[in-house]
């Protein structure tokens, strides 16, 4: 099951959580700056349970997908310009990497901050790829326990789709989430 | 200066996949707002980001792409609907717009039924 969205959605943050809860371990590093994730990360054989339900699969976190990555970008947040260019270089990398990963999945979590505007057209594109591809969606509006939190404005973006409200950072609606999960893996 | 380049549907479309997203990324490289009339598949639209990454430098830091489709009006009965269905079978992928900017240029698209808003970004010191 791979974790898809643009960059910063908080896709990482959502796969330590899911490893914190079943495997009791974290998955990567998270970061407030864009692109922390720069190579597919797989964690193996996780099993997820709810009453006698069971549910194992390989965790896939992805680095974000965008159509623009500027290494002065990074530098405003503080970097010097050798290691943003290095981290940019990374960065387009990584974009390539996920974009080439999409026909490995299964299923997908595509991770979306609930707090920016859900209509742009990279979410619609990695929408629209899974669903040209057949491969099952459900998506997490992430950061409801930010104020600008508008999961209402996801749904209606994506009326077709499962969408379900979560903190992956605080862990609210997390029950209701592992609930879809079982629905889109069964 | 900013120049638009206007792209009909038989323009782009007697291209192959191929050359169609190459013609794009090398506009867009040359600083050009591109309107494209009709749309890229999704497929397509996934070549063209790697195409976009593989190609960026200090220089050329991206695009931003945005869809403009005019028959999706939310409120649009349901008759209405299952004719423009239709007409999209028909046609294609030749309804709508899509518009492409180089990121130095374009900051951002805002999508609207009824218009385009390109938000350009202020040129530096
Ligand atoms: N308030 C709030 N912040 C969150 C939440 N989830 C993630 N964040 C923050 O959002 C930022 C990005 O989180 P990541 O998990 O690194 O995001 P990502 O999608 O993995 O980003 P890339 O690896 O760059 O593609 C970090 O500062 C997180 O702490 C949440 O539920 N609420
Ligand atoms: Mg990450």
């Amino acid at each position: 099951m791979g974790l898809y969205g643009p960059p910063n959605g908080g896709k990482t943050t959502l796969a330590n959580r899911i490893c914190e809860d079943w495997l009791g371990e974290t998955m990567g590093s998270v970061s407030r700056i864009a692109h922390e994730t720069r190579e597919i990360q797989i964690k193996e054989q996780i099993v997820v349970k709810s009453g006698n339900k069971e549910l194992m699969f390989n965790l896939v976190d992805t680095p974000g997908i965008a159509t623009k990555i500027d290494f002065e970008d990074f530098m405003k947040s503080g970097m010097k310009k050798e290691e943003a260019k290095k981290r940019a270089k990374e960065a387009t990398k990584g974009v390539i990497s996920s974009i080439k990963w999409l026909d490995e999945m299964d299923a997908v979590v595509v991770v979306l901050d609930s707090t920016k505007d859900p209509y742009s057209q990279v979410n619609i594109t990695i929408v629209g790829n899974l669903a040209a591809r057949n491969i099952p969606v459900l998506i997490a509006a992430n950061k409801v326990d930010l104020k600008k939190s508008n999961i209402e404005g996801v749904k209606e973006a994506f009326p077709q789709y499962d969408v379900i409200g979560i903190s992956a950072k605080y862990g609210n609606q997390l029950e209701d989430f592992y609930a879809a999960l079982f629905k889109l893996l069964d | 200066m900013l120049t638009l380049r206007f792209i009909p549907y038989n323009e782009i479309h007697a291209l192959s996949s191929y050359d169609r997203i190459k013609k794009i990324v090398d506009l867009a490289k040359e600083d050009q707002i591109i309107l494209i009339e009709g749309k890229l598949k999704k497929t397509e639209e996934v070549e063209l980001i790697k195409r976009t990454m593989e190609e960026i430098s200090d220089k050329f830091k991206g695009i931003e792409i945005a869809e403009v489709n005019p028959q999706e009006n939310k409120d649009v009965q349901f008759f209405q609907k299952v004719k423009d269905e239709v007409i999209n079978f028909l046609l294609g992928d030749r309804i709508g717009f899509t518009v492409i900017g180089p990121a130095t240029i374009v900051k951002e698209i805002k999508q609207d039924p009824n218009k385009i808003q390109l938000l350009t970004k202020d040129k530096k010191k």
